[in-house]
């Protein structure tokens, strides 16, 4: 086993003893803590699979995060209020089902990922950075300026939605489900980085000229990682908006792009694990340094300024050594 | 004469006022090494991005195996068969030798890439694989980080991955350059074999192996070709000789 | 709807426009000089907008908050610049976007550290406050008309610059190739200090003219930034030219968006139907219009490489 891998289990166990140690010691603001750990690393693990694997820089990612919150909170206000979500031309009913919502929100932020992929991934480098971070914005403002769900002010969830055979208000069961999930994202990743497509377009990123001239499609290629991620920061759309029972403007705005983006920074760049990392950083440190200081952003812009210009390894890059493994 | 399996017919192409290409048309028949030389700025490198899909051209066609292909895409070209090296190597250079040669028999297989299976595990791509390196010589490198590589290994990793394609035809772009004289001497016997296989389009500043290898030799200057041949016939052209070799003696 | 507030809204989306030029300016010329990415240059403007109410409290002199504004961003963009900046310029757009991104997270609670949480306000001076009547009997507050008229003098200032001065020479030089600038003996280092400045001081401006319309607060830049690469994308990178008309494009569109898309509605829907429906999209319009350029020509309009 290698270094990393170690680290790597060593992440994932300390991520599930951290609240189960708070549900037996009764403090339910840890285990909620370590959901949004889960939450946010989920969301990371989606950029990453544009980002790490296919080198692509999207700063529009709380679109499909924001996307994923909508979907759960569209689905489970109109179950609340008993008024359906459309009648014409076929009957859709609001839900309380985890799973619906989670079907729903992968599907709609993968639509949403085709969509603003195929026009961003005409270009590339710079152009495709700021028109991600534009299009993201877009959201941000439909959502402002959309009354039917809130607009500004958001929309509440009184009750959280129910998961088959689980009690979801349990935060150590919510918590559960959300470890679940981050885990098989971290299981598709790590197949998808050694598959066929994950070779093919890893090389896109490194030399889109060789990988047109074996006769393959960068385009493609790039496209269907973005729709994979924008898909599974969707799914951490949701959960967080489950989380929080609450959905508002605010998942979609720029920063939590930017957000998401750090996390997979603080970690490690090209770690599949990196995000998870980060997000835990991230957590800690705003819990910390947020209890010490009002303008604790200011030390971790410093941090993260740190990081990028002197330890481009992040947290793993750090205790695992620089080199990046290879299969 | 036989069908060409690869030509151009008129090809003209301008940049603003630099005429890069003109009007040019050649062939390349089944079996022969053809290559095309010419002093730097000569048009050469536009000429084979023509030929290969990265440019389009502004008149003129591009035929591959009998069917007009100017309009295809690079990799619809090269789905066909028409598999190129670079000047520049163009490799995945954080991959391994092996992760290289791999995407070039995934690219040659065709069909839907899978998304869970371990590609470096699949049999058929590794012994597609691991066959090309094992031509060119590069079978003990198979787990080396490509940037780690020699200029000259880069260049044998070129041509590994041109050979997974089960190519029709190679356009090369200096196969040469970077090595030293007994890679070069290496490459060109191992170039002279493999035009059994699929005939060669070969630009090549290397004039030692140009004279080696080529069956037929067209001259490009300043966008034009102004005489194709036998290597004799060409050393013997006046035209050339003012033009070209004149320059260099 | 009259043709007065039609055209009162022109002069709106106008003067929107123009601001957004000058955000975008700074911002192109940075790419097409250093090759980077800048998503601090929303922070620079909030910069000159705080650093405009801070001497215009003090002082009471709207001009010395203008100078104030210029002199604060300037200096503001330099410090960045010689501090941080110039060690990004090798690197990938990740690092620059996350450096970047850290630098807002600085100055943003920095300031608030420094000035609060509660907005400022600049006052528009007596000499530029109330209408001014139009040809044609249209009223329009004097202070935007200025905001139109200096918006042109600076681009006008700006296309100087860049075409006829030495400086103009050496930018359009190092945007083309910047080894063959650094051979003609040129200080390279230098020359991008100061034209990271300079865009750093036409943000500060821009955040000190539109402090005075709306209020100067933490965060109010990187929307205006966001806008600002809207309208570099349609614009092309690297291209003032692009910058001016991708601005006004993205002003007008914006602007007229609002007034004319709940109008149109109304014709085939009822009233308060059409205008939610019709603002809801009108906020997505310039959007809409980026994707259209970028279907239509990927580099902008003015682009030439990426």
């Amino acid at each position: 086993m290698s270094r990393e891998s170690l680290i790597n289990a060593a992440l994932l166990l300390g991520l599930a003893a951290v609240p189960l140690y708070a549900w037996a010691t009764d403090e339910p603001f840890t285990i909620t803590l370590a959901t949004r750990v889960a939450i946010l690393a989920l969301a990371g693990v989606g950029l990453n699979i544009a980002l790490g694997l296919g080198g692509l820089v999207s700063l529009g990612h709380a679109a499909f995060f924001g996307i994923g919150g909508y979907a759960m909170g569209i689905l489970a206000s109109h179950a609340q209020s008993y008024t359906p979500l459309m009648e014409v031309p076929f009957l859709i009913e609001g839900t309380k089902s985890m799973p619906v919502i989670w079907i729903t929100a992968v599907v709609a932020s993968a639509l949403a990922a085709l969509l603003i992929g195929v026009l961003s991934l005409r270009t590339s480098g710079v152009y495709f950075i700021m028109i991600t971070l534009a299009f993201g914005q877009m959201f941000y403002f439909f959502a402002i300026s959309w009354p039917a769900y809130g607009g500004e002010d958001g929309l509440s969830i009184y009750i959280r939605n129910d998961f088959p055979g689980l009690n979801t208000l349990d935060p150590i069961q919510f918590f559960g489900i959300c470890f679940a999930l981050l885990v098989l994202a971290l299981w598709l990743n790590a197949r998808l980085a050694r598959s066929p497509f994950g070779l093919a377009l890893n090389a896109a990123r490194q030399n889109a000229q060789r990988v047109e001239t074996v006769g393959l499609s960068p385009f493609r290629l790039r496209l269907a990682a973005f729709v994979i991620s924008g898909a599974i920061t969707g799914l951490a759309g949701a959960l967080f908006a489950d989380l929080n029972r609450f959905v508002s403007p605010t998942m979609f705005s720029w920063q939590m792009s930017g957000e998401i983006m750090v996390f997979i920074i603080l970690g490690g760049v090209g770690r599949l694990y990196g995000p998870v990392a980060g997000a835990a950083l991230f957590i800690t440190l705003e819990h910390f340094l947020g209890g010490l200081s009002e303008f604790w952003h200011i030390y971790l812009g410093a941090l993260l300024l740190g990081v990028v210009l002197f330890a481009r390894g992040g947290v793993i890059g750090l205790l695992a050594g620089r080199k990046v493994a290879h299969d | 004469m036989t069908d060409p399996v690869l030509a151009t017919h008129g090809i003209t192409k301008s940049f603003g006022a630099v005429q890069a290409s003109r009007d040019i048309s050649l062939s390349l028949q089944p079996g022969e090494i053809h290559a095309v030389i010419g002093p730097n700025g000569a048009g050469k490198s536009t000429l084979i991005a023509q030929i290969c899909g990265g440019l389009a051209p502004d008149a003129g066609r591009v035929e591959f195996l009998g069917q007009d292909v100017t309009p295809l895409p690079t990799r619809k070209r090269a789905a066909m068969g028409l598999a190129r090296t670079f000047q520049i190597s163009a490799l995945a250079m954080e991959d391994t030798v092996l992760q290289n040669v791999t995407l070039g028999a995934l690219g040659a297989r065709g069909g839907p890439l899978g998304l869970l299976r371990n590609a470096l595990k699949d049999q058929d791509l590794h012994d597609k694989a691991m066959t090309a390196l094992d031509r060119v010589g590069l079978a003990g490198q198979a787990s080396t980080v490509t940037a780690e590589l020699s200029h000259g290994q880069r260049r044998q990793l070129e041509v590994a991955v041109a050979l997974t394609l089960s190519p029709r035809a190679f356009v090369m772009d200096e196969p040469m350059a970077g090595m030293g004289t007994e890679g070069s001497h290496r490459m060109t016997a191992f170039l002279g074999e493999l035009r059994d296989e699929a005939p060669i389009l070969l630009v090549e500043h290397d004039m030692d192996a140009v004279f080696a290898l080529a069956d037929r030799l067209s001259v490009l200057v300043y966008g034009e070709i102004i005489a194709t041949g036998t290597v004799d016939e060409i050393r013997n052209n006046p035209q050339v000789r003012a033009a070209y070799l004149g320059e260099t003696a | 709807m009259t043709a007065i507030l039609f055209i009162e809204q022109v002069l709106n989306g106008l003067q929107f426009g123009v601001m957004l030029f000058l955000m975008a300016a700074g911002l192109t010329l940075v790419f097409g000089v250093m090759g980077l990415i800048n998503l601090a240059h929303g922070s620079l403007y909030m910069v000159g907008a705080f650093a405009a109410a801070a001497v215009a409290g003090a002082t009471g002199s709207f001009l010395l908050a203008l100078v104030a504004a210029l002199a604060a961003a300037a200096a503001a963009g330099a410090i960045v610049e010689l501090v941080v900046i110039r060690r990004l310029y090798d690197r990938d757009h990740l690092d620059q976007v996350l450096a970047t991104f850290a630098l807002i997270l600085i100055f943003s609670e920095g300031t608030r550290w420094v000035f609060g949480s509660f907005p400022l306000f600049l006052d528009i001076p007596d000499y530029l406050s109330g209408p001014v009547t139009l040809p044609g009997g249209i009223e329009y507050p004097l202070y935007r008309l200025t905001i139109i008229c200096t918006g042109l003098v600076i681009a006008a200032g700006l296309f100087w610059l860049i075409s006829r001065t030495r400086l103009g020479v050496r930018i359009r030089a190092g945007e083309s190739d910047r080894e063959m600038i650094a051979a003609l003996g040129v200080d390279i280092s230098k020359l991008y200090t100061v034209v990271f400045a300079l865009g750093a001081a036409l943000a500060g401006l821009a955040g000190a003219m539109v402090g005075a319309i709306q209020s100067v607060q933490v965060g109010m830049g990187e929307p205006v930034l966001i806008l600002a690469f809207v309208v570099i994308v349609i614009g092309g990178i690297g291209s003032i030219k692009g910058a001016l008309i991708g601005a006004i494009l993205v002003g007008l569109t914006d602007t007229l968006g609002g007034l004319l898309l709940p109008e149109l509605f109304k014709l085939f829907m009822e009233a308060s139907a059409a205008s939610t429906t019709g603002s809801a999209l009108a906020s997505m319009l310039i959007y809409i219009l980026m994707a259209c350029v970028l279907i239509w020509k990927p580099q902008g309009l003015f682009g030439g490489q990426a």
